[in-house]
């Protein structure tokens, strides 16, 4: 077997010699943040002309995050990239010859991506909070409130996942132009869409994005009630994630490269 | 030292490898020749472990690939050199596989040097031109400094200067005894490079020789001579110390002598000559009579007057004194709709008109395969 701590570090060399990695992480930071604090300003300029219901179930966490919606389509680049770029490139074929033990390898690279994505996320929602709340005034929630330290480091838990699903639906997919041609719009029209239509929802409540997100809720509100708590929702993305990463490395390791 | 055994590679009902057996052994440039889509480039993948055998074995020093903890120290390759990151610089490209094997960094500045790289070493491989591609992808296969290298078609698009300089480093590492296994679709290029020979056709092994013993064999010069008089004419070939040999077709070959030579003897003897004709069995010519059979891709037949090389094939510099020149015609002008060069039957013989000539297209026709697969 090849020495995993080698496999991880070149696997690191990797991810962070090529710019994809920087321009991705950085969008979806900034595109994270800046959307989230736009929108958090509204909301406290036009505080006043809300309705009382409105007020009642306004949600300063969820609020600050809503950046997240476009943000995240680039952590979807980050993570269909990390895996795909190398079938496009062929650079595979190198790779698979440094370390044949195919296992290792996509561990390595999984490894790197999600502890990658782990950091960026963690920041990301971290500084996102706290920026939006800033502008919030007197709306604002404090990150010792019931279920806002648990709905920030959910935030950060969600992007990681997000990046994994990637990865490993990339891994199955193996074409960039397929593993984008497929999350993007899943994620970004399919999935809220079939969310809002009846009956459907009930099921697209299961959907990966659906239920991750679940856990930066605070107030809870009437149309994203679920059977299912926070937690349980994050572990459901979860099992999707662990199910794509299953069949990425299958696909890996039974397919010629 | 790697040994293949009855290696088998299907897909669907093509089969591109079919039970190839043999053993390239360390000390020598073994070359390994086969016309377009013989199944040179998926054996090497094979050797990677990169595409699963449908059949058989391939061991590197008696171990199966993906058993090799940091295979670069064993054996390094080129196999394409587009397959790089085009984004990443060539320096970190080099850096990750040697991370990946525990090569220390300063090797990577070692091969970056080797091959003339260290300047552009920081620069992206998106801008390389192919030759400092090919480089860099031998870079790669230097990086452990392997005992095993293998190159497939490593001077396929490189000028002159490239050629060479691959030439000599192929030869080099052959000499510190190290095995050199490289495939080429070119004769007259592993005619320079290859001590040993393995000939591939449709995926079968058509030839395990020495390049020497395949020399010896296949490059001749020789003069055909046609004649009624066949037993004077024998005579006095003999009274002058040479050796005639009779061929299939009723003409007498007669080696290592001027065509004048003979013309002035039968002169004197008075004996009626119906062709006198020096020839020449080039290596290139060798070649397509072992692999006529198995082309993947047959060009159609050339229009009178057309390209006296076969399509695609560079005209290749002879060495002084190379036994091994440019593929030299033998003689006879080209008959209309005949190939340029000899069918598989019989050295040297003139083709039947018209006769088993496939026609344009037959080929894919008759063979509905895909492409080559990646």
């Amino acid at each position: 077997m090849a020495a995993p701590a080698a496999v991880l570090q070149s696997e690191w060399t990797k991810i962070r010699s090529v710019r994809s990695t920087v321009w991705t992480l950085a969008l979806a930071f900034l595109v994270t943040a800046a959307l989230g604090a736009v929108i958090c300003l509204v909301f406290n300029n036009t505080w006043s002309s809300l309705s009382s219901s409105d007020q009642l179930t306004f949600d300063a966490t969820r609020t600050s995050f809503f950046g997240m919606n476009l943000g995240q389509l680039a952590l979807i680049v980050f993570g269909v990239l990390v895996i795909s770029s190398e079938y496009s490139t062929g650079m595979i074929r190198t790779s698979l010859a440094a370390v044949p033990q195919r296992g290792t390898f996509y561990a390595a690279k999984v490894a790197v991506a999600g502890l990658l994505a782990l950091v960026v996320g963690m920041a990301t929602s971290f500084i996102t909070f706290f920026v939006g709340q800033s502008l919030l005034g007197s709306h604002k929630a404090h990150i010792g409130d019931p279920g806002v330290f648990r709905a920030v480091f959910g935030a950060g838990l969600y992007m990681t996942l997000l990046v994994l699903l990637c990865v490993g639906a990339a891994a199955m997919l193996r074409s960039p132009m397929l593993g984008l041609g497929i999350l993007m719009p899943f994620f970004f029209l399919i999935s809220p869409i079939l969310s809002a239509v009846p009956k459907v929802k009930n099921v697209a409540r299961y959907f990966p994005d659906r239920a991750g997100q679940k856990i930066m809720e605070v107030v809870p509100s009437s149309d994203t009630q679920t059977p299912y708590g926070p937690w349980t929702g994050i572990l459901i993305m979860a099992v999707w994630v662990a199910a794509a990463l299953v069949g990425g490395y299958l696909v890996l390791k039974e397919r010629d490269a | 030292m790697i040994e293949l055994q009855g290696l088998t590679k299907r897909y669907g009902d093509k089969t591109a490898v079919d039970h190839l057996t043999f053993t390239v052994r360390p000390g020598v440039v073994t070359g390994f020749l086969g016309p377009n889509g013989a199944g040179k480039s998926t054996t090497m993948r094979m050797v990677l472990g990169l595409d699963r055998p449908s059949g058989g074995d391939v061991r590197i020093d008696g171990r199966h690939y993906a058993q090799l903890s940091e295979p670069l120290k064993y054996i390094g390759a080129l196999l394409d050199a587009k397959d790089v990151h085009g984004g990443r610089s060539a320096y970190d490209h080099l850096l990750c596989l040697a991370q990946a094997n525990r090569i220390p960094r300063r090797r990577v500045d070692e091969v970056l040097e080797t091959v003339g790289l260290t300047a552009v070493a920081r620069k992206r491989s998106k801008g390389f031109s192919l030759g400092m591609g090919q480089r860099l992808g031998i870079a790669g296969a230097l990086l452990g400094d392997p005992e095993i290298l293998m190159f497939d078609e490593p001077v396929n698009g490189l000028d002159p200067e490239g050629i060479r300089w691959i030439r000599n480093l192929m030869k080099g590492l052959a000499a510190q005894g190290r095995t050199v296994f490289v495939s080429s679709h070119l004769m007259s290029e592993m005619a320079l490079t290859a001590e040993h020979l393995i000939v591939i056709g449709r995926g079968r092994l058509l030839a395990d020789t020495s390049m020497a013993q395949f020399i010896a064999q296949n490059s001749r010069a020789f003069v055909r001579i046609r004649t009624p008089q066949v037993e004077r004419m024998k005579d006095v070939l003999t009274a002058a110390g040479h050796i005639p040999v009779q061929t299939g077709d009723g003409s007498y070959e007669v080696a290592d002598v001027e065509p004048a030579t003979i013309g002035e003897l039968a002169a004197q003897h008075q004996l009626v000559l119906h062709e006198l004709s020096p020839q020449r069995a080039s290596l290139e010519d060798a070649f397509m009579r072992l692999t006529a059979d198995s082309v993947e891709y047959h060009a159609g037949a050339v229009p009178p007057g057309g390209p006296a090389l076969p399509p695609g094939q560079p005209p290749v510099p002879a060495a002084p004194g190379s036994p091994y020149g440019p593929p030299q015609q033998s003689g006879q002008p080209v008959p209309p709709g005949q190939p340029p060069y000899a069918p598989p039957q019989g050295q040297q013989t003139p083709p039947a008109e018209g006769q088993g000539q496939p026609q344009w297209g037959a080929q894919w026709r008759n063979n509905p395969r895909s492409g080559k697969r990646r």
